[in-house]
């Protein structure tokens, strides 16, 4: 452990945290707000990443849990007034109920046959999402009567300590014991489970802890932008972004997960000038690191640093 | 040895698959502090009883019962919990993870609430991986360890929760043979340590040193159980034992070593060997279907890269051990698959001459090939091949868990395949009553390399000990 926390890429990681903090009194708002939506689909890739890296569930519809997340906080604050934390509680139970009930097919099935029903629970929740236009505010979105703030700066901060506080979590459990029986568990199951292991039970708690923190992070991120719309939080092309982050950082490593969005989002932006033309680059040389790569940007730095 | 009630005990252990009956009736003991041997060659179900002990497949009927605590049909991690362990032959250790690490796993709590190994179970861990040998390698990853110490892991892993009851599954394949002496000496320590070792394996030769008793199968029933000595000299026993199945390993072992081998125009030869012994590798290299060092010399030319679909459309066919048929196509359509690069005339031609070489398949033409037994299933393999009109037809095991009954069709339709075509045959088999009477000349190939060849008749004087 103490070997850990004098480690180089802890030290690292702690004073680009610390910089990053710092932002807010020197840059200008619009970076501030691009960053910030950057934190949270940070959370989103990291938590995708504990299914996939570790328990080896192919889940292709992340944003089933996160538009959970996000519909869920978002119709508790408009149809029900409720207060904001409480609304944010309401958007993570109901993912986890979700994530839950995810996890029965995946018990059942692997590889590509999960991978099509995670899918199609994102179309199904879009579709309910605009046939109950009246409740949940349809094509156009639910626009949300509350916000965390106004100012740039206290969200850019609540997004940045939200996103630090879930990594550490989530990379916490992956070096757990439950981290190792997850991987264990992902790589040969009958073996895991000739060891002793209901792997059951730890494949619905990865479920479970990932909608958590996708819930969590998709309640946050309405509550920031001030609407719940399904092209913001629910789109298969979100959930795609959501994955080709986890693995453009370097599957399995959690930390790889936030590496990647961040890289993904912010290159988008600059890139905007392009037009058009922006996301179709961001696309190729995020396909060319993964080419390049299969270890995605943490795996490149491993390896230079072994060789 | 044997004293008091056995620790693990089997009765009329059986499992179907569909109509397949893998395993018919076992019974079985195991008393603490014995190693019992259970062999079989490929297909007789030995496999697929360690596994209805293990709970990763359900039985159908019968009972197994660990000190009077029933365990059929419970899940896989209730019964090594309750004292069972297995050593896989094949396993994906943890590849970021070190070797300490990987054992460690064997230890934790089956509790999502706890986080951080505690210092005992390191210590555990650790002493376990060193009566296990890997003292040296312990912080190593295990991509960076020799095939054995892989093996030696798995051992670790598999005794880690202290169970009463070990299952290894053919713990010697792919060792040489020093690296066999202190794996024996390491399942000898188990029995020592007071626990009941159940060893899947081939044949008696290889484990013969160190059982206490040896239960034989075949077509999932036992035929024999006692001493090895008692088991090697029952008849029935001799009559059915093939020799064993095949093995073929890649990645860390090496599967072949320096093959020489010729094949003329219209010869028929026959490659003999153990399980293990590296037909299927050495026919697969022949095919393209995995790289390989050396030449490959076909109709004059060295042959350059080419792809295994290439290699086939220029005449070598080869018929797997696996056979690899479509099954959810019917015959006809499994047939018509092979014909696919001729004219729709020869195709047809073909089909006509092949449906009289195997007159069963006519009758089944509709039929799915996954409904057909083992018998005429390796009968459309064959015809399949045939129906590409290969120059060099490779057949791998033709007679894998096959009844002797349909070794005698099978043999027949090779017979007249000889006899009325001009085609080159190249055969792989443990069967050595099949191989020999068809062949032309035979190779024996023993852990990957040829140690004898010449012709069939001097076959049982020269290299024929070890066969029988």
């Amino acid at each position: 452990m103490k070997k850990f926390f004098s480690s180089k890429p802890f030290i690292l990681t702690i004073g680009t945290l610390a910089i990053a903090s710092l932002l807010p009194f020197g840059v200008s708002d619009y970076i501030l707000g691009v960053l910030t939506t950057a934190f949270y689909f940070a959370v989103f890739s990291m938590s995708w990443d504990l299914l996939f890296g570790y328990a080896g569930e192919v889940n292709f519809g992340p944003t089933f849990l996160i538009g959970l997340g996000a519909y869920g906080a978002g119709m508790a604050d408009s149809l029900l007034n409720l207060p904001v934390p409480v609304c944010i509680l309401i958007g993570a139970l109901a993912a986890v109920i979700g994530g839950v009930a995810l996890a029965i097919p995946a018990l059942r099935l692997t590889g590509p046959y999960l991978g099509l029903i995670t899918l199609v629970a994102v179309l199904l929740l879009q579709q309910v999402i605009v046939i109950f236009a009246g409740v949940t505010g349809g094509e156009i979105g639910l626009s949300m009567p509350d916000v965390l703030s106004v100012n740039s700066a206290p969200n850019y901060e609540y997004a940045l300590a939200f996103m630090t506080v879930s990594g550490a979590i989530l990379f916490a459990i992956s070096r757990s014991n439950f981290g190792l029986i997850l991987q264990a568990a992902g790589q040969d199951p009958i073996a895991a489970r000739a060891l002793g292991f209901n792997i059951t039970k730890h494949k619905i708690a990865a479920f479970a802890i990932s909608a958590l923190f996708s819930g969590l992070s998709g309640a946050l991120l309405v509550f920031y932008l001030g609407t719940a719309s399904v092209n913001a939080v629910v789109d298969i092309a979100i959930g795609v972004r959501v994955i080709i982050a986890a693995v453009l950082g370097g599957r399995r490593t959690i930390i790889g997960g936030a590496i990647g969005a961040i890289f993904l989002i912010v290159a988008g932006e600059i890139l905007r000038p392009l037009g058009q033309l922006s996301t179709l680059v961001v696309a190729i040389m995020a396909l060319i690191v993964i080419m390049v790569s299969p270890d995605g940007l943490l795996g490149m730095l491993r390896a230079r640093r072994t060789t | 040895m044997n004293n008091g009630a056995p620790c693990l005990e089997v009765t009329g252990l059986t499992k179907r698959f569909g109509g397949l009956v893998a395993v018919k009736g076992i019974d079985m003991n195991l008393h603490r502090g014995e190693i019992l041997g259970l062999i079989g060659p490929n297909g007789s179900g030995k496999s697929t009883v360690m596994k209805l002990i293990m709970g990763i497949e359900r039985p159908n009927e019968g009972s197994i019962r660990l000190n009077d605590l029933e365990l059929a049909g419970k899940p896989t991690h209730q019964i090594a919990r309750a004292g069972i362990g297995i050593v896989f032959q094949h396993s994906r250790p943890l590849h970021r993870q070190t070797v300490l690490e990987n054992i460690l796993l064997g230890l934790l709590p089956d509790r999502l609430t706890s986080l951080i190994p505690d210092q005992t179970a390191i210590d555990q861990a650790r002493s376990i991986g060193e009566r296990c040998g890997l003292g040296d390698v312990l912080n190593r990853l295990p991509a960076s360890l020799p095939f054995a110490d892989l093996r030696r892991m798995e051992m670790a892993k598999a005794i880690a929760r202290d169970p009463q009851v070990v299952l290894v599954d053919e713990p010697f394949a792919g060792l040489t043979s020093s690296e066999v002496k202190t794996f024996a000496a390491l399942i000898e320590t188990f029995r020592d340590e007071g626990r009941a070792v159940l060893l899947v394996d081939h044949n008696v030769k290889s484990v013969a040193a160190m059982v206490d008793r040896v239960l034989a199968m075949y077509l999932g029933e036992k035929i024999a159980e006692g001493s090895a000595a008692d088991v090697i000299a029952d008849p029935t026993v001799r009559r059915v034992y093939l020799g064993g199945g095949l093995e073929v390993f890649y990645g860390k072992a090496q599967a072949l070593e320096n093959i020489d081998l010729i094949v003329h125009e219209r010869e028929f030869v026959s490659i003999v060997g153990l399980n293990g012994a590296g037909k299927t590798t050495l026919f697969n290299a022949i095919s393209g279907l995995i790289p390989a060092r050396g030449s490959i010399t076909w109709q004059g030319d060295v042959r350059g890269k080419q792809t295994p679909a290439a290699i086939a459309r220029a005449g070598i066919v080869q018929c797997p051990e696996t056979r690899e048929l479509f099954g959810d196509m019917s015959v006809r359509e499994n047939l018509d698959l092979g014909g696919q690069h001729q004219s729709k005339a020869d195709s047809a031609e073909r089909l006509e001459w092949l449906l009289n070489l195997f007159p069963i398949l006519k009758s089944r033409a509709g039929q799915a090939a996954r409904t057909l037994s083992g018998g005429e299933q390796q009968m459309l393999a064959i015809a399949r091949a045939l129906m590409m009109r290969p120059k060099l037809l490779i057949l791998d095991e033709p007679t894998l868990g096959l009844a002797p009954v349909i070794l005698g069709q099978l043999s027949d339709a090779l017979t007249i395949l000889r006899d009325t075509t001009d085609i080159t045959v190249l055969l792989g088999e443990q069967n050595v009553t099949f191989a020999l009477p068809h062949a032309d000349r035979v190779y024996v190939l023993e852990h990957g390399r040829i140690i004898w060849q010449g012709p069939p008749d001097r076959f049982a004087d020269e290299a024929g000990a070890a066969y029988l």
